[in-house]
């Protein structure tokens, strides 16, 4: 990833996707030959619950337009994304439950053996709709096998208020570091803070403190595994993070996910890192006090540290298929459905911009343009890195993100319970423990 | 073949004998009884057990099959910083909530013994908490916790009590206070209805004869209530005790161990290497590692509570 810009991505990305479009045009659109679902199938479907109700009854139509298509019968299940990481590990260890599970992150990683080959799925999909984006290729491949179809993500950018961006002397949000830190100052000073999670939050604090120390080029671990934390680059993130936790808000040492909706839509923060969710609220909402909130509120992409490039960590939406399905073909074919540009413009459409494309060619849904507003969340696959950076993704970089190693550490060293240096190397204790197993 | 079918048709009636006989065996009839309940408390109880022991001994990983590594995962335990944490966590919890839960459990208890308008109604009142799913009122503390929404500092604050909301669960030793009041309000009926019940078996005579002897409240309390609840006491204790230790809930609900696992108690710590992290033999030798606090505090229950002589009204 190292040595990719933001500008580099988007010129790289367009250009890709004409030369596929035209080259597609001149050859022929890739088709898919895959096997009919297996008669009187019949399948299970896990999925995350949903935040916005029209983007599971999308989902839910798409998919009985399968069933009445085809004749396979699926059931749809939500869980709370939490619930679904131990019900999907529970199953891969008995073999039986929920056929497909719609999941997060790199838990198929914990269980590869355990899953069906995607490969021929996900190349005919990357072909058609102009190549998956790095940082979803990681997520769905393990070696050189597909064993998970990303969906997208749920794309986290940083929610700020305009005007009190402008009463803080910006009229533009800064794309640096230096320039972040002093809007963050000028918000506290006008008695607007800033508010992130430093909780146990698994979205939003994990998103921003990872985002904070790969921006200044620290890692977890390197391409072959060794635990590297523990180095001049993490201190400087946290040193860094020491400047900006002291213009927070009081309380977010505590923050959970949903404390940040709750204090920007009470008016008490005025910058935060989150989905579009409160946005959509805000939007959606009778009240004329989110009203004004929803219209004097936008979105930006995370600044950009000294490594020069972005260095997003995003909550992926991840599918895979367990191998002990009676039916393969027919998930093969669901999945192929439900990823087809026809299904999901329904779905982005219907979610209003909530889940980020994996895919370059769903980019051009008249959802992304129609509110500017919306239009940062569509771009945040494309500079996103994985969990595990820049190691590969497995138990280690799970458990890594599980125990919350890099937030404990960002919140050890913000609130002066640990100097910086002191936190990183505590950091790198926690994490040998698991990338030694 | 004569001899044959006379011996099978002499076989048949001693066989026959010695089934009915079997019936009439005391012995075998109570084995028999138990055969269910043993299956259930062997298949639910012995072997999740079982497997949870062998789990903390081997390196399972979900999906994967573990090999046998001894002790490893507990040594490995014993050079973590967070899981000796964790231990001190899930011990002060553990002391604090119950101390305060015996003491007040024992105070409402008393109150709820004596004469009272509208006592149903009251005792039904104060089992509400005990009844009230704990996730909602986990759910209920987050928002009375909540460093801008706390309906306790916006009461302080409007008294001009305080100035600032206080960070109840941003602050390590304020959120551990404030998890442990959390589960002593949870965890108060369970004790005052045990105890209550215990009280209501002593016998008034007994009063009588400690009034007639000229014996204070206090004296009363001491050398007649005291010894004669104690074996409630050990019961209702034991088990609050048990159910503070492997505290999960709660914790779950309101902190999720933060902040800086300031909260983390073993039972959450468990289930985040187990099943968050994939680890499942470090997460059962988390919870192995539950087993001797938790055989210590029913032993302690079951032997310092229970002692006939003391409950007897002598000094030891």
């Amino acid at each position: 990833m190292s040595g990719i810009t933001r500008r580099g991505v988007l010129g790289a990305g367009a250009a890709a996707g004409l030369g596929l479009v035209g080259s597609r045009q001149a050859v022929a659109a890739p088709s898919w030959n895959g096997p009919a679902p297996e008669p009187g199938a019949q399948i299970r479907v896990l999925r995350w619950k949903q935040f916005i109700q029209a983007e599971y009854d999308s989902f839910v139509a798409n998919t009985k337009k399968f069933s009445e298509k085809t004749g396979v019968k699926i059931r749809v299940d939500a869980e709370s994304w939490d619930d679904i990481r131990p019900k999907s590990a529970v199953a891969a260890n008995v073999g039986a439950g929920p056929d497909i599970i719609f999941g997060t992150l790199d838990d198929p990683f914990k269980f590869p053996d355990k899953l069906i080959d995607l490969t021929d799925l996900a190349e005919y999909l990357g072909e058609k709709y102009g190549g998956w984006y790095p940082v979803a290729r990681k997520y769905g491949m393990k070696d050189k096998r597909w064993i998970a179809l990303p969906h997208g993500a749920t794309g986290g950018t940083l929610n700020y208020r305009i005007s009190a961006m402008r009463a803080a002397g910006f009229d533009e949000f800064p794309k640096d570091l230096p320039g972040y830190l002093k809007l963050c100052q000028g918000l506290k000073k006008i008695g607007k803070p800033p508010g992130f999670a430093l909780g146990h939050a698994t979205g939003d604090a994990n998103g921003w403190t990872q985002w904070c120390l790969w921006a200044h080029g620290g890692r977890t671990v390197d391409d072959n595994n060794n635990v590297v934390i523990d180095a001049p680059e993490t201190v400087a993130a946290l040193e860094y993070a020491q400047q900006l936790y002291a213009t927070y808000i009081d309380g977010v040492l505590s923050w959970l996910d949903p404390s940040n909706n709750k204090a920007f839509l009470a008016d008490q923060i005025s910058l935060t890192f989150n989905g579009i969710s409160i946005y959509v609220v805000a939007k959606n909402s009778p009240e004329p006090a989110l009203k004004a909130i929803a219209a004097d509120m936008d979105h930006a992409n995370m600044p950009i540290g000294p490594v020069g490039h972005p260095t997003e960590q995003q909550n992926i939406l991840n599918t895979y298929v367990y191998s002990f399905t009676k039916y393969p073909n027919a998930c093969r074919e669901y999945l192929r459905f439900m990823w087809e540009k026809e299904q999901v413009d329904v779905w982005e459409t219907a979610s209003g911009g909530y889940v980020a494309p994996p895919l370059p060619a769903w980019n051009d849904n008249p959802i992304w343009t129609a509110d500017p507003k919306t239009t940062p969340f569509r771009d945040v696959l494309k500079f996103a890195q994985d969990d595990g950076y820049s190691g590969s993704l497995g138990y280690a970089s799970a458990a890594t993100m599980g125990d919350f190693v890099v937030v404990d550490m960002f919140a050890e060293a913000c609130t002066g319970n640990q100097t910086p240096k002191a936190a990183a190397a505590r950091a790198a204790e926690r994490v040998k423990r698991y990338y030694q197993i | 073949m004569t001899v044959q079918v006379q011996t099978v048709v002499r076989a048949r009636p001693a066989r026959r004998r010695e089934t009915a006989r079997l019936w009439d065996n005391r012995n075998f009839l109570g084995l028999l009884f138990m055969l269910p309940a043993a299956l259930i408390l062997g298949v639910f109880l012995a072997y999740p057990l079982g497997l949870g022991f062998w789990l903390g001994l081997t390196d399972t990983l979900i999906g994967q099959p573990g090999r046998f590594i001894g002790l490893k995962n507990f040594i490995s335990l014993a050079h973590d910083t967070v899981f000796w944490l964790v231990v001190f966590n899930t011990t002060l919890y553990t002391i604090v909530a119950s101390v305060f839960k015996f003491v007040l459990g024992l105070y409402l208890a008393l109150l709820l013994n004596r004469r009272l308008p509208f006592k149903a109604m009251l005792r039904a009142i104060v089992l509400l908490p005990f009844v009230v799913p704990t996730v909602l009122s986990a759910i209920a503390f987050w928002w009375i916790y909540d460093p801008q929404f706390s309906i306790l500092s916006w009461s302080l604050v409007k008294m001009g009590v305080i100035h600032h909301f206080i960070d109840f669960l941003g602050d390590p030793w304020n959120a551990r206070w404030s998890v442990i009041a959390a589960n002593v309000w949870r965890g108060i009926p369970f004790v005052a209805i045990t105890m209550l019940a215990g009280l209501q078996t002593i016998p008034p005579s007994l009063y009588e004869a400690a009034t007639l002897d000229g014996a204070s409240a206090l004296q009363k309390f001491r050398f007649v209530t005291l010894p004669m609840l104690s074996p409630i006491i050990a019961v209702a204790m034991t088990f609050s005790v048990l159910m503070t230790f492997a505290d999960f809930q709660l914790i779950y609900a309101i902190t999720r161990g933060g902040p800086i696992n300031a909260t983390h108690l073993m039972a959450t710590l468990s289930f985040e290497r187990a099943i968050t992290g994939g680890h499942l033999g470090e997460g059962a030798a988390i919870a192995d590692a539950m087993v001797p606090f938790l055989l210590g505090a029913v032993l302690f229950s079951y032997f310092g509570l229970q002692r006939r002589r003391w409950q007897q009204g002598s000094r030891d």
